[in-house]
């Protein structure tokens, strides 16, 4: 092999690098967060879908939601309890969780996604 | 999952009915509420908006008070120069709005009057045309409609639009300056735009969709009744249609075939 | 083959490494660009495209070199731009790449650029030039990449890249006539609304995209110990010639139609770009540099002993380059939008930021035209021996 020498030096240093960051974060995990709801949110007992649901699918049914009100006016969403809900991330859903920085953003952080709402969708004035 | 577009313009037009449209709007209707038939509520069943402004009727009163009504709903903020300014609807003379038919003979009233401007909603708006990723779109109601969501900012709607009823956000709205929106956002019901995409009037069709008539219209009948006369111009019976019927009107540039949909009652 | 670009001379080293710190310095702006918006341009609601358009236009001009060498080549049997059809090709690879850069830095909204693909509208013609530039960008690169490594190993190229080569050539007609079309096609921009606009963008590119190949020939001649050849320089001056005196021809005809008609919608941006409107005037001294070049170089190209001297004809060229940028890197753009839908007259001009990014996609093509060119001799030398 020729520089079998250089690209096995390559090789451990290029590997090193990408590891980097695993060991440099070992044991170091932050721990998660608590789900903090407000007076309101609490009083309401349950969201538009059961609690699981929303977990786990709240910003598929976000993405949903802007692309019917947008697009296609549709603008009520019937719940699988068969309420009706009128369609807004500022109006509705922030109407009850209006504890955005610790409902929101705590748990965002920790699973490092960044979601680009609050370009345009306004935060609630929170009382701190 | 969704509702059909019959129940939610029924849901709409009983929320309008109720006068509970804005916060409260939501979570009220037990399944079948609806029920009630309300497909004669005018302002959630539209074919084609158009709007009729009496040139006549708009002085410096009404047209300021549409403008701020607009610009404080939709949370457009003055961004203090005149190069990256955002503009829903706006003031401009007639030699400006109707370039090409000024002449040196003009009326008096007319040289110096402000006419009122806004997106004209054209029944074919090239905007739409050009619009590489569908963010602007006509819908079936004719209004022409804008998905900030999906924006990529190219501004090829800006250079089609022949009427500069597009707006870009140069900046971001949020760093528009303090001293000139004290209270931005002014209404915390509804978004505000993010940097880079383009913005425009929508005939506030949230507003529409609950029954309610945009905030320039409303804004116009507190100052001065019928100034603004918005509706259904597929509708031979509707108040627009009525008022075009009865007197003369102008459009902006209707020889480039877009179809504006606002008249100039003159 | 890409280890050629790997081995040089220090003037080679020199040059390269110049390139990557423009390359940074203009993505260092970039990235200001991107945090603060495009309000650091000198874009407004009234121009509301700029520099960064008018590069893209100009450069979908310079990638006609490609099939300026190649359809004389292949449809024609023109058998000495053999020799040159590589250094056509590439040049087109590199100009699309700018197209490309110079489309994205434009764009207020770049991570959802893929929203092109994801939600097109056939109806737009933006969607139609970017399928069209790349896929020529993608042809020119395969054939050329496949025509030079056939040549290093002395055997003919394979079959298929003859059937792309041919696909190519009217392909290379449609980037023009699609990029004209952004234009050609708005309602109430009078200075674009113009049914020749395709032919001029034709005439445009096919004079300044070998004219840039002639002074890069002249250049690698000097630099390399590969040459184009004498012949293969005058044909192209020859073509130079035809399309610059089409594309004068072809704005002569703009002209007497907006001021024999009188049309005040026809004549304001021809005025405001020539002899300036309502007291603004800041594109007059360019558009008077563009048409004094325009002539200059007619008068260099049409004489025949003096286009027949490559020192002459490079100065021509040159001129050609100057002109054509100036037409189409920033009259075309900025005249469209002055004066305004509302009749009134906003001016446009760079800003800082907005050159140094722009600097920053020029050293991105350039770089990636010494690289393929790079390749390409080297690999020319090595038969050559």
């Amino acid at each position: 092999m020729y520089d079998g020498g250089k690209i096995i030096t390559g090789l451990v240093i290029g590997v090193g690098l990408l590891l980097f960051p695993v060991f440099y974060n070992a044991g170091k995990a932050a721990k998660a967060p608590e789900r903090v709801l407000t007076e309101k949110a609490k009083a309401a007992q349950k969201c538009v879908e059961p609690i699981s649901f929303m977990k786990t699918e709240h910003m598929k049914m976000l993405d949903e939601w802007r692309q019917q009100v947008v697009r296609d006016d549709v603008r009520y969403y019937k719940s699988t309890s068969g309420k009706e809900y009128y369609k807004g991330l500022q109006t509705t859903c922030l109407d009850c969780h209006s504890n955005k920085s610790k409902f929101c953003d705590q748990c965002h952080d920790y699973v490092g996604v960044d979601p680009y709402c609050w370009d345009c969708h306004i935060e609630p004035k929170e009382n701190q | 999952m969704a509702m059909d577009r019959r129940d939610f313009l029924k849901i709409a037009g009983l929320t309008a009915l109720l006068g509970i449209g804005g916060k409260t709007g939501f979570e009220l209707l037990a399944p079948g509420a609806a029920e009630a038939a309300l497909k004669d509520i005018p302002l959630t069943a539209g074919k084609k908006w158009g709007m009729a402004l009496d040139v006549l009727l708009l002085d410096e009163e009404v047209m300021d008070a549409c403008v701020e009504a607009c610009h404080n709903h939709n949370n457009v903020p003055h961004i203090g120069n005149p190069k990256e300014e955002i503009k829903w609807i706006w003031k401009e003379t007639y030699d400006h709005a109707f370039p090409g038919q000024e002449n040196e003979y003009l009326a008096e009233a007319f040289k110096k009057k402000n006419f009122l401007l806004l997106c004209n909603h054209c029944t074919n708006p090239p905007c739409c045309r050009v619009c590489p990723t569908k963010a602007t779109w006509k819908r079936e109601d004719g209004i022409v409609m804008m998905d900030m969501h999906r924006c990529i900012g190219c501004r090829f709607c800006m250079a089609a639009c022949p009427y500069g009823a597009r707006s870009f956000n140069w900046g971001d709205p949020r760093k528009a300056p303090k001293e000139l929106n004290p209270d931005f956002p002014t209404n915390r019901e509804f978004p505000m735009r993010s940097m880079g995409v383009v913005e425009k009037c929508t005939f506030c069709a949230e507003r529409l969709a609950k029954g309610l008539f945009p905030a320039c219209v409303e804004a116009a009948a507190k100052v001065k009744p019928n100034a603004l006369i918005f509706g259904d111009l597929d509708d031979p019976q509707s108040e627009v249609r009525g008022a075009l019927r009865k007197r003369y009107s102008i459009r902006r540039k209707p020889e480039l075939g877009t179809g504006p949909n606002i008249f100039y009652m003159i | 083959m890409l280890d050629k670009a790997l081995k040089g001379s220090p003037r080679y080293w020199g040059w390269v490494v110049i390139l990557l710190g423009l390359i940074g310095a203009g993505f260092g702006f970039y990235l200001y660009q991107f945090s603060e918006g495009l309000k650091i341009t000198g874009m407004s609601r009234d121009v509301s495209w700029g520099f960064y358009i008018g590069q893209l236009t100009y450069f979908v001009g310079v990638a006609a070199s490609g099939v300026m060498v190649v359809l004389p080549y292949y449809l024609h049997d023109y058998k000495a731009f053999g020799r040159i059809t590589v250094l056509g090709e590439f040049l087109a690879v590199a100009s699309i790449i700018m197209c490309g850069l110079f489309v994205m830095v434009d764009l207020g909204n770049l991570p959802r650029m893929l929203n092109i693909i994801i939600y097109p509208n056939p109806t737009s013609i933006l969607f139609w030039d970017m399928i069209v530039l790349n896929v020529y960008m993608l042809l020119n690169l395969v054939i050329g990449w496949n025509v030079l490594s056939a040549e290093k190993k002395g055997m003919p190229y394979a079959g298929w890249v003859k059937v792309l080569v041919y696909i190519s050539i009217p392909w290379a007609f449609s980037i023009h006539t699609v990029t004209a079309f952004l234009y050609a096609g708005l309602p109430g921009r009078h200075y674009w609304l113009t049914a020749i606009m395709a032919a001029r963008f034709l005439s445009s590119a096919f004079c300044s995209g070998p004219a840039l190949l002639i002074l890069l020939c002249l250049i690698v001649r000097k630099f390399t110990r590969f040459d184009p050849g004498k012949e293969q320089i005058h044909t192209l001056g020859s073509i130079v010639t035809y399309a610059m005196i089409l594309n004068v021809f072809f704005f002569a005809l703009e002209l007497f139609t907006a001021f024999y008609s009188q049309i005040p919608g026809h004549m304001h941006p021809i005025v405001y770009l020539f002899a300036g409107l309502e007291g603004h005037s800041r594109l007059v001294p360019w558009m008077w540099t563009a048409a004094f070049f325009a002539f200059v170089a007619l008068l260099l190209l049409i004489i025949p002993a003096t286009r027949r001297k490559i020192d002459v004809l490079a100065v021509a060229c040159v001129c050609v380059v100057i002109a054509t940028w100036i037409d189409k890197g920033l009259g075309l753009v900025i005249g469209g939008f002055v004066p305004n839908a509302f009749d009134r007259v906003f001016e446009y001009w760079p800003t800082f930021p907005e050159i140094m990014i722009s600097v920053g996609v020029w050293a991105t093509g350039f770089f990636v035209l010494t690289i393929l060119y790079k390749v390409a001799t080297s690999v020319k030398e090595e038969v050559a021996v």
